[in-house]
C-alpha cells in the first residue's frame, strides 16, 4: 500500500499561523536518523544526561570522584607487580620507569574501555525514556562517553604526578595529547555506536562487550611496546584502532619518537569504524523503540 | 488558521509478534541461508505479524482538543507513539505544524536518587525544554506541584502523590503548540486531577492543539469537542464526542473480555501474578447475576515463586465512565496475615453493594511492601441488575444517582 502522494509540503518558514516548525513523519529510510541539525538542537540533553549519570554515581558511591583515579592506578600497580616485576617486563622497555610506561598506556585505554562499555549499554539502559519521548537517539551513546571523558581528565592529573615523581621530563611533544584524545574519541564513538545498536537487537552483546574488552587489552600495546611485535605483523596490530594511538600517546609522554604511520593507520581504522557504526545505527534506529 | 495542525494520511503500523530474534537464531538463519545457496529468505516470523494501525486518516485543526478513545489494543497508544515520533509508521505519513510536546507518561526519566530540583531540570530537558526556559518557569513549576519544602530531597523519599504532582507540573509547563497526552490524568488524587484538568483546559483555551487519550470518559467529554473512536487499529468513528462515547460504550458491551490469566496488558514487577478474579453474590454464590444491595464475595487467585511478605491486595470498582465507585484495600482493613503462601486465594466479603444498576469495571492489583507486583486494569466486569428493594417495581437509575442511600419516608406534623 502506498500513501497518497503529498505535494503541498510547506517549506520551513512559511507557516505564519503556527510558527515555522513543520514535522513530517513517514517510514524512515536511509540515514534520516542521523540528522545533524536535530542533533545539535538537542545537544543540551546529552550534557544533562551525562550530569545525571555523574550525580547519581556520586550519590550512590562512597568514593565518588576517587574512582576515576583508583581504576587506572590500581590496574597499573597490579600489572606492574605481575608483568613488571614477576615477569621482568620492567627491564625490557628500555630506560623508562615501567609504572609510568603502564599508566601512560592505561590512561587512554581506560577512557576507551569505559566509554565503549557505557555507550554500548546506553540505549538499553535508557529504554524507559526511549519508549516514551522522542529525541535523536544518537544522543545517548554520545552522552555516555562524557562521564568517562571527565574521569580521563581527572586521571590525567595523576599522570602528571607520576611524571614528577619518576622525574620524566615534560616535553613539547605533549601538545599532541589533544589530537591523540581525538583519535581515542573517534575509536570510542565508532565501536560504541556500533555496539549500542547491536546490543538493542541482540542482548547477547551485553555479555560479549566486557569479555571482548578484556581480550582487547592484551591485543593492544599497553603492557608491552609495539616494538615487541615482530615487524612483519605490526601492520596487523595497527588495524586495532587503539594500537597505534596508545603507542603514540605513550611515546609523547615518555619523549620517545612517535610512530606517526601506526597512529595514522589506527585513526583511519577508527574513522572507518565510525562510518560503519553510524550506518548500522541509522539502519536499526527505527526498530529501537519497538524492541527495547 | 485554515491549515490543519495535524494531518494523518494512510497511516499503518505493523508489529512483529513474539520475542526479538536472538543472536543465535539470527546466525542460524544466516548460516541456513548460506547452505541453501542464499536463495529463499527464511521468513521466521512471517505469520506473526500484527497491524496495530491500519490506514488511519485524520485531520486535527489548530486549537482543537481531540479525544482518542478505544479499547485496550485498539491502537490509541501506537497512534500517539507515531505522532510523538517514538516509533516509525510502516506506511503513510503525518504532517504536524508547530512544536510538538508529548506526554505519554508523567515523570519520564525521573531518577529516584536525584532531588526534586535536579529532576525538574532532567525531566524538562528530556521533554525538550531548554535550560533557560526551565529556569524561567521554575518557580511556577514548583508552585504548581506544591513541593517547595522538598525541593532538595531525593524523589525516592517522595510520597506517590508528590511524585506525580511534580512530574505533571514539569510537563504542564511545556509550551508546545501541539500537545499529545496519554492517560496522565489516571494518577494522583481527585483534587490534583481536577487541577490537571483545569490546566489542560487552559492549554486548550490558549489555542494550542491537544490530542488526548484516556479511558476516563468523563474527562474526555469535558475536554474534547470531537473524538476519534479506534477499533482494531482502524478509525471506527470521528465526530462529536458524545456520539463517540456512546458508540464506545455500546460496542464495549458486545465484546467478550479476555480471561485474567491470559491478559498481557499488565503493569508491575511481575513478582506475583494475579490469574483469576471472580465476583459473586456472597449469600447465594450460585446466583448468576448481581443485584443492587447484594453483598459481594470477591475471590482473587494469585501465584508467585515464593511466599508473599506484606502483601497488599487492591480492588477498584469503576463505572462505565471510569469514575471510581468503590475500593477494597487490605492495607486499610489490615485483616490479612503478614505473609501468605506462594499460591492461593484471598477472599473479600463485602456488605451490601449500594450502587444503582449498570456496568462496573474492576481493576485488581497486588503490592509487596511498596513494590507494585501486578496490576491489571479492567480485569473483569459485572453488571448490577436493578433490585426491587422497596417492592414497588421501581428502582433508582444511574443517570440520577451512582449510589443507593437507604431511605425511609414518613410524614410529620408541621
Amino acid at each position: 500500500m502506498s500513501s497518497t502522494p503529498f505535494t503541498t509540503l510547506i517549506p520551513l518558514g512559511e507557516t505564519a499561523s503556527q510558527g515555522a516548525h513543520v514535522t513530517v513523519i513517514k517510514p524512515q529510510g536511509g540515514l534520516g536518523a542521523l540528522d545533524p541539525v536535530e542533533l545539535w538542537r538537542r545537544r543540551e540533553l546529552a550534557w544533562v544526561l551525562a550530569m545525571r549519570d555523574l550525580r547519581v554515581r556520586y550519590k550512590q558511591t562512597f568514593l565518588g570522584v576517587a574512582w576515576a583515579v583508583i581504576q587506572p592506578l590500581a590496574t597499573m600497580v597490579v600489572l606492574h607487580i605481575f608483568f613488571g616485576k614477576v615477569m621482568g617486563m620492567a627491564d625490557r622497555v628500555g630506560d623508562v620507569p615501567y609504572p609510568v610506561f603502564l599508566y601512560a598506556g592505561l590512561l587512554p585505554w581506560t577512557l576507551f574501555s569505559n566509554a565503549v562499555t557505557a555507550s554500548s549499554n546506553s540505549l538499553v539502559g535508557n529504554s524507559h525514556i526511549m519508549s516514551k519521548v522522542y529525541f535523536p537517539r544518537l544522543l545517548l551513546p554520545l552522552s555516555a562517553t562524557l562521564v568517562p571523558a571527565i574521569d580521563y581528565v581527572i586521571a590525567f592529573v595523576v599522570l602528571a604526578g607520576l611524571m614528577l615523581w619518576f622525574q620524566v621530563p615534560v616535553t613539547f611533544g605533549l601538545v599532541l595529547v589533544p589530537l591523540l584524545v581525538l583519535s581515542v574519541v573517534l575509536a570510542v564513538l565508532g565501536i560504541g555506536i556500533l555496539l549500542a545498536s547491536l546490543t538493542v537487537c541482540y542482548r547477547d552483546f551485553r555479555y560479549v562487550v566486557p569479555f571482548m574488552l578484556q581480550l582487547w587489552l592484551f591485543m593492544t600495546p599497553v603492557i608491552y611496546d609495539l616494538s615487541f611485535v615482530p615487524e612483519r605483523y605490526q601492520w596487523l596490530m595497527n588495524l586495532n584502532p587503539m594500537a597505534g594511538t596508545i603507542d603514540a600517546f605513550r611515546a609523547v609522554v615518555l619523549d620517545q619518537p612517535v610512530n606517526y604511520a601506526a597512529w595514522g593507520v589506527s585513526t583511519t581504522v577508527a574513522a572507518i569504524t565510525l562510518v560503519i557504526g553510524l550506518f548500522f545505527f541509522a539502519k536499526l534506529e527505527r526498530r529501537f523503540a519497538d524492541v527495547v | 488558521m485554515s491549515e490543519t495542525a495535524i494531518q494523518v494520511e494512510g497511516l499503518s503500523k505493523r508489529y512483529r509478534l513474539g520475542q526479538a530474534m536472538t543472536l543465535r537464531q539470527r546466525l542460524a538463519e544466516v548460516v541456513g541461508q548460506a547452505r541453501r545457496g542464499g536463495g529463499e529468505k527464511a521468513e521466521a516470523c512471517g505469520d506473526n505479524e500484527f497491524w496495530a494501525l491500519r490506514d488511519v486518516a485524520l485531520a486535527v485543526e489548530p486549537g482543537e482538543v481531540l479525544g482518542l478513545i478505544g479499547r485496550n489494543g485498539a491502537g490509541k497508544s501506537t497512534l500517539l507513539k507515531i505522532l510523538s515520533r517514538i516509533t516509525d509508521p510502516t506506511h503513510g505519513r503525518v504532517t504536524i505544524r508547530g512544536r510538538v510536546g508529548s506526554l505519554l507518561e508523567v515523570g519520564t526519566g525521573f531518577h529516584p536518587e536525584l532531588t526534586g530540583r535536579e529532576n525538574i531540570f532532567l525531566n524538562g530537558a528530556i521533554l525538550g525544554m531548554k535550560r533557560a526556559e526551565i529556569k524561567r518557569r521554575f518557580d511556577e513549576i514548583v508552585d504548581f506541584a506544591e513541593v517547595d519544602r522538598f525541593l532538595d530531597t531525593p524523589v525516592k523519599r517522595y510520597s506517590s502523590g508528590m511524585y506525580v504532582r511534580l512530574a505533571f507540573a514539569v510537563a504542564a509547563h511545556l509550551s508546545p503548540e501541539v500537545l499529545l497526552i496519554d492517560e496522565v490524568l489516571a494518577v494522583g488524587d481527585a483534587a490534583f486531577q481536577r487541577k490537571c484538568l483545569g490546566k489542560m483546559d487552559d492549554v486548550a483555551k490558549q489555542g494550542r492543539t491537544v490530542v488526548f487519550v484516556s479511558h476516563n470518559m468523563a474527562a474526555i467529554s469535558t475536554l474534547c469537542d470531537r473524538s476519534v473512536l479506534l477499533e482494531g487499529g482502524e478509525v471506527a468513528f470521528v465526530g462529536a464526542t458524545d456520539k463517540a462515547i456512546q458508540l464506545y460504550l455500546q460496542r464495549g458491551d458486545e465484546q467478550v473480555p479476555v480471561a485474567l490469566r491470559d491478559r498481557e496488558d499488565r503493569a508491575g514487577s511481575g513478582a506475583v501474578r494475579l490469574h483469576g478474579i471472580s465476583i459473586q453474590n456472597a449469600e447465594h454464590p450460585d446466583q448468576t447475576f448481581i443485584q443492587s444491595g447484594d453483598p459481594l464475595r470477591v475471590t482473587i487467585r494469585y501465584e508467585s515463586d515464593k511466599p508473599l511478605s506484606r502483601p497488599r491486595f487492591l480492588v477498584g470498582i469503576y463505572d462505565q465512565m471510569n469514575q471510581p465507585l468503590f475500593r477494597l484495600d487490605t492495607q486499610v482493613t489490615d485483616q490479612l496475615p503478614e505473609s501468605l503462601p506462594a499460591r492461593g486465594e484471598v477472599v473479600c466479603e463485602t456488605g451490601p453493594l449500594l450502587a444503582t444498576a449498570g456496568m462496573c469495571y474492576v481493576n485488581v492489583a497486588v503490592q509487596l511492601g511498596e513494590e507494585m507486583a501486578d496490576h491489571v486494569s479492567q480485569a473483569t466486569r459485572f453488571g448490577i441488575e436493578p433490585a426491587d428493594i422497596y417492592h414497588t417495581g421501581r428502582s433508582f437509575d444511574r443517570r440520577d444517582s451512582l449510589f443507593l442511600l437507604p431511605q425511609k419516608w414518613r410524614t410529620q406534623a408541621a
